[in-house]
């Protein structure tokens, strides 16, 4: 697929002297979801800015869509919808108004008709007309949503679209995430949230520290990275692992009722067969199998983990 | 150019200036009036007429134009620090629109609210004196020149401000003084030797006498110094804004 964002050893270091990006490169593809996940002060948050033009870039370069977003930025930023982390509003201005405000503002004629599908599919229009001051937060959130849609960007960057939102926004959300992939909108957002990126991207992207440690695919990372564990349980609690099964590097369970073997996808061998021919040789009487496949969190812990 | 953008800009900036009506148009009315009250007719009936016009009449072009330069740079500043303050700015500096689109936007608002304060305070003085108007259009384009340069020179203000009592402080410990001072309740010419060629380093000065020539015919100084004080102050606040967004300054990191 092509790349519908292209970063190239982007940097960004603040007046401070704070490197918050170091030459990062990423290549982001029209129509997927990318995750970019990272803990907080990771440069997240810098990396958007500077895609979308509120950040300057120290060196390096942006395209969207092919344009360069510092020499070419009108073409580049017709482009882009950006949903910031903080809840930025006019106050006292009407949800309404506010959201063609934001059309007006990318150049497009007003479509109050557009507007109100907009309106509608983050459950607003009832709101239209109260002014912002007057919302919740969780509506403030979606009326911020509403203006980076308001001029149909092929590209939407949501910061942090879950901080501090409850259970039912974030569903919401979700799905107007998935409406608008199915569009064929590319979709980059930010968290610090795993089951997020878990729940709805096509690649994850890991950042640390102004550095990009690994983009791959959601799937794909957690069959590489992934590690899944077996667990048998047993007829007799056991109070120790036989000695003959000290290669396989046994945890036992609770009360000694199961053992754990922890194995790893991508080897050719993974044990198991063996682990059970050996288990009943050590003459254990097994009751039960599962296994488990380490989340995304796993593999992120480990990830910052491994860098320190 | 991103026509829509600037539409949406001023529109907005035109919203705010119709929910707070009350308060832009009745007070310089109200303070009008008690400047004419209090100068026009109580002191002013015991001064004598300034070069052949009586001293009520004399303020009215000073109090028009200390409310215009006080109204646009109070109007731009706020208009452009609010959304920096809040944080709302993201959104003018992640759309595609350039500082030209912007600027219109902003300080053209700014500049039409102070137009119409202006006029309003024109009429305002009708209630009160006999005024001629000797150049009718200059008076009015000099209305408009002046409330769109301070304009310009309160949107510079409002980015270079870090908070609220800094948005304050230049028209307070500037503005105010060099009005006050520029001849707005009376005559370069009345102030002693020494004041009057300091007074000449006042650009406000240039101002008032032109503007006052509009209505009476007779300047403190030559039209062209004038004129060439405005282009060169309204060239240097255009230079700064232009600068300002070239570098970002105090709006992108």
């Amino acid at each position: 697929m092509p790349s519908i964002v292209s970063i190239r050893n982007l940097t960004k270091t603040y007046k401070s002297g704070f490197g918050a990006l170091q030459s990062v490169n990423l290549e982001i593809e029209e129509g997927e979801i990318l995750a970019l996940l990272g803990p907080n002060g990771a440069g997240k948050t810098t990396l958007i800015s500077a895609i979308c033009g509120i950040v300057q870039p120290t060196s390096g370069s942006v395209s969207v869509g092919g344009h360069d977003v510092v020499r070419d930025f009108r073409a580049a930023r017709d482009l882009i919808g950006l949903v910031p982390q903080e809840i930025t509003l006019e106050p006292f201005e009407k949800v309404f108004n506010a959201v063609s405000f934001s059309r007006g503002l990318f150049g497009k004629a007003p479509d109050p008709a557009y507007v109100e599908r907009v309106l509608r599919q983050l459950s607003l229009w009832d709101k239209r007309d109260s002014k912002i001051v007057a919302l919740s937060g969780g509506m403030k959130r979606r009326v911020l949503i509403a203006k980076a849609l308001a001029h149909a960007p092929r590209v939407l960057f949501l910061d942090e679209p879950s901080a501090g939102v409850d259970v039912e926004l974030r569903k919401d959300m979700w799905s107007v995430v998935a409406d608008l992939k199915a569009q064929g909108v590319t979709i980059i957002l930010t968290t610090h949230y795993i089951e997020e990126a878990e729940a709805i991207a096509d690649r994850v992207g890991v950042i640390n520290k102004g550095e990009i440690l690994l983009v791959e695919d959601k799937a794909a990372l957690m069959r590489r990275m992934g590690q899944k564990q077996l667990q048998v349980d047993l007829a007799e609690p056991l109070l120790v692992v036989p000695e003959a099964l000290a290669n396989y590097a046994l945890e036992l369970g609770p009360e000694g009722r199961s053992v754990i073997f922890t194995y790893d996808t991508k080897s050719e061998r993974t044990g198991i067969v063996t682990l059970l021919t050996d288990l009943r040789s050590a003459g254990l009487q097994m009751t039960d199998l599962s296994t488990r496949q380490s989340s995304l969190e796993d593999i992120f812990v480990g990830l910052l983990k491994e860098e320190l | 150019m991103n026509f829509p953008a600037t539409r949406v800009i001023f529109q907005r900036e035109m919203a705010r200036f119709n929910r707070t009506i009350i308060e832009s148009l009745i007070s310089p009315v109200i303070s009008t009036s008690l400047y004419f009250v209090v100068f026009g007719a109580a002191i002013g009936s015991r001064i004598e007429a300034v070069d052949g016009v009586t001293y009520g009449a004399f303020i009215v072009p000073g109090l028009i134009m200390l409310t215009v330069i006080t109204q646009s740079v109070s109007n731009a500043s706020f208009a452009i620090h609010f959304p920096k303050f809040i944080g709302s700015i993201y959104e003018l500096l992640s759309a595609p629109v350039s500082y030209r689109e912007i600027v219109i936007g902003y300080v053209g608002a700014a500049a039409v609210k102070s137009i119409l304060i202006g006029l309003v305070i024109l009429l305002t003085a009708y209630l009160f004196v006999d005024l001629p108007i000797a150049h009718p259009i200059a008076m009015f384009a000099l209305l408009a020149v002046t409330s769109f340069s301070f304009s310009l020179f309160g949107f510079i203000i409002g980015i270079w401000a870090k908070d609220f009592q800094q948005l304050q402080l230049i028209p307070l410990l500037v503005l105010t003084p060099l009005i006050f001072l520029g001849g707005s309740f009376y005559s370069i010419d009345m102030l002693p030797g020494i004041w009057r060629t300091i007074a000449m380093f006042n650009p406000v000065v240039y101002l008032m006498s032109v503007f006052r020539w509009s209505f009476f015919a007779t300047a403190d100084v030559p039209i062209a110094a004038s004129l060439l004080a405005i282009a060169v102050f309204t060239g240097l606040c255009l230079a700064v804004v232009w600068w300002i967004f070239r570098t970002g300054w105090r709006i992108r990191q």
